[in-house]
């Protein structure tokens, strides 16, 4: 089990911070991941504007899992290839991208369906994220498939350094068989992997809860029978979930063995647009880090309402740009279905419609 | 010459040697057993995975992701069923992400029946893999044909099928494979693991040579004048005897193709062969509710309507749940010799 508590270097000696527990972040890099946190949910809650006033149509994200998933983004190492870390997202991992370096407009792109959109050239719903350059796999609506295909790029780390296949879904959807197959298949005697399973658990799965259809509170706990430990943290609190990120990615890097995490979060505006996105009234893990900041004194109400305010500009001159780019023309309908082929006289180059 | 199988393993030792193959995997695909039909025996990059076919294609995706080329193999087409979601999602990578991430993978797969495989190693998989758009899918009748069409699958940079027609599988070629040796019983000792005890066994592989057969090209197999028939895998050497035949009894000649790629296919081969005869029997052994020979059929329709001299038409296999074991029940559920004959010579004597 990854020990508990390993205070970080760089923090060692700080005095200013915020505490949880036993463990503390400095406050510098509670202002970043703030930052982080703001940015990310002013864009979502932008996006949901631009659903209800037809700039988009439908809406999905994650309001309320940006604690953990700002931490997360911080922590990946990024880069392409196997020698670095893969993520396999879920549709609520904006902050995780934002913290990346995603620039808002990318994001707005997407919600506004432009052919600039560069994770899918105006096609998929918002938060549906792909990046090569980062090891971002296009994101997929069908629940849990991405648990079916970490253990492939986990194999070619295991291969090539010390990279991490950092795989994320829901809690609802860990009943789906290849949650289940990802853990079989990090774990096979002697060839395990360096898979980091998240479930990022909001407590429902649309309109059913968890505890009417699961009998273990935890989805860590069916790593037991795989012999994969794992971790249960609040994922409302960045700092828990700061530590809860660094120890799990230390013990998959450097032991090249898999590890579960389980993050408790918010589903601060329902399931996507198609519920209205109302505000559930969940605790909000912004508005929560804030009072904590302050408190420390690590930030101070004008610092805060000015990082807001700066974000919604970015957001704003986002939209702004995004509707003025081009989107999709017909002739773009096939495009990017196959790539360019030696041994294709048919489709040389792509797709081009029938034979 | 070599067996459908023994080209298929000589094309992944030539894919794993020559072009970059890292994995080769499915269950039972690795040593000891090689394979339940013994196309993997032998090589080095072949490794068993747990039982789990959505685990198996979700890994070949993964492996393609970080960089890999992987094959993998669902064991037979009859446990392809529950993983027709992530088929999809793997053909819909690269158009859903912006064409930045490439998914060079091949599955390969034994289809169609033959094999007295009953309910559930009898299925054809071809008409639902023809509505996986992304990928592309071939089915070789000759191991020729398989040895050429496994190096392009392995070549081309997309998710590619690789179909084989069971029935075919242990039947040998009339054409050698570049570099296989002349003498069939000397390949067998150098690439058939031996029966028994094989922890000690190695192969000893032939100088293979590259030979690709292009996607999306149909092998004109016999050439005639009044009626083309199109088809590929089991099928298609029942057509080709059968053509044989009636050329023999009546002096009907057809043009019989190989369609080898079922997408792309090779509508070129096809389009010219019906303008040439004005009759065309496609035939496959899928069942005939939503066919892939019915797309055909409806190609031939737009584009030729005016050059079709009688009705074309499509023999398959009936919509019925399964094959049953007792060979009535096969015989009377897909295509057969004096099925396809018949067919044939109905449509040579329907008076234009
Ligand atoms: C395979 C599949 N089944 C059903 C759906 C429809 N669907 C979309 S989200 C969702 C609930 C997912 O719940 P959970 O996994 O807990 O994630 P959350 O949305 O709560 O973050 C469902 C049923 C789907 N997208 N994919």
């Amino acid at each position: 089990m990854p020990k508990k508590n390993s205070m970080p270097v760089t923090e060692r000696g700080v005095q200013e911070g915020v505490h949880s527990g036993e463990e503390f972040l400095a406050a510098e890099r509670c202002r970043v991941i703030h930052r982080i946190m703001v940015r990310s949910r002013v864009m979502e809650e932008r996006m949901i504007k631009m659903s209800k006033s037809g700039e988009g149509f439908f809406w999905i994200g994650g309001p309320g899992e940006e604690a953990f998933n700002a931490c997360l983004g911080l922590q990946v190492k990024k880069g392409q290839g196997p020698a670095f870390d893969y993520l396999h997202l879920h549709y609520r991992n904006s902050a995780t991208m934002v913290a990346m370096g995603m620039d808002l407009l990318d994001g707005i792109r997407q919600m506004g369906m432009t052919f600039s959109d560069p994770f899918s050239v105006g096609r998929n719903f918002p938060s549906h994220f792909s990046r090569k350059a980062w090891n971002v796999v296009p994101v997929s609506s069908v629940i849990e498939v991405q648990f079916a295909m970490a253990p492939g790029t986990a194999l070619m780390q295991k291969r090539h350094g010390d990279g991490v296949t950092i795989v994320i879904g829901g809690d609802a959807g860990t009943a789906e068989g290849d949650f289940t197959s990802c853990l079989l298949w990090s774990s096979r005697p002697g060839n395990e992997l360096p898979v980091l399973a998240i479930t990022m658990n909001n407590r429902w799965g649309i309109s059913t809860s968890h505890a009417s259809q699961h009998s273990c509170e935890h989805s860590i706990e069916r790593g037991k029978a795989f012999g994969i430990l794992g971790e249960v943290v609040d994922g409302n609190d960045p700092v828990a979930s700061w530590y809860a990120i660094e120890r799990a990615l230390r013990y998959c890097r450097s032991t090249r063995q898999p590890f579960m995490l389980e993050a408790m979060v918010a589903r601060l505006y329902g399931h996507s647009s198609s519920s209205g996105a109302p505000h559930s009234g969940e605790s909000d893990c912004i508005t929560a880090f804030e009072e904590r900041m302050l408190a420390a004194n690590v930030i101070d109400q004008v610092t805060i309402d000015h990082i807001h305010e700066e974000a919604h500009a970015e957001a704003d001159a986002a939209v702004e740009q995004a509707m003025k780019e081009p989107k999709p023309r017909p002739e773009d309908v096939e495009r990017f279905t196959y790539a360019p082929s030696p041994v294709d006289p048919v489709y040389p180059e792509d797709f081009t419609g029938l034979p | 010459m070599a067996t459908m199988v023994q080209a298929i393993r000589m094309a992944l030792r030539y894919g794993e040697e020559q072009l970059g193959v890292t994995d080769i995997f499915g269950e039972d695909v690795g040593p000891p057993l090689g394979g339940v039909f013994t196309a993997t025996q032998g090589l080095k990059t072949a490794w068993n995975s747990p039982l789990d076919e959505r685990g198996i294609v979700g890994t070949a995706m993964g492996i393609a992701y970080g960089g890999g080329r992987p094959v993998c193999e669902i064991q037979f087409c009859d446990y392809g069923f529950n993983v027709i979601d992530l088929l999809k999602v793997a053909g819909n990578q690269r158009w859903a992400g912006a064409g930045e991430w490439d998914l060079p993978m091949v599955l390969m797969t034994p289809s169609g029946s033959g094999i007295r495989g009953s309910l559930y190693h009898s299925h054809s998989f071809e008409s639902w893999a023809s509505r996986l758009a992304g990928w592309k899918i071939v089915m070789p009748s000759t191991p020729l044909d398989a040895y050429g069409l496994m190096l392009s699958a392995i070549i081309d940079p997309n998710p590619v099928m690789v179909l084989l027609p069971k029935a075919l599988l242990r039947v040998r070629g009339d054409k050698l494979i570049p570099g296989e040796p002349e003498d069939q019983d000397r390949l067998k000792q150098m690439i058939d693991a031996p029966v028994g005890d094989r922890s000690r066994w190695q192969p000893k592989w032939p100088a293979l040579e590259e030979y690709t057969i292009p996607l999306g090209t149909a092998a004109l197999v016999r050439e005639g004048d009044n009626a083309t028939v199109v088809s590929y895998g089991r099928t298609l050497p029942l057509c080709v005897q059968a053509a044989d035949q009636l050329r023999q009894e009546t002096g009907f000649t057809c043009d019989v193709l190989d369609l080898r790629s079922i997408f792309p296919y090779d509508w070129k081969a096809i389009s010219a062969s019906v303008a040439k005869t004005g009759r065309v029997l496609i035939v496959n052994e899928d069942t005939e509710v939503t066919n892939f020979g019915e797309h055909l059929l409806r190609r031939v329709i737009d584009a030729h309507f005016y050059d079709l001299l009688v009705r074309p038409r499509v023999l398959s296999g009936k919509h019925v749940p399964g094959i049953g074991l007792n060979q009535v029940y096969e015989q009377n559920t897909v295509p057969q010799l004096p099925q396809v004959k018949s067919a044939l010579e109905k449509l040579a004597r329907d008076p234009a």
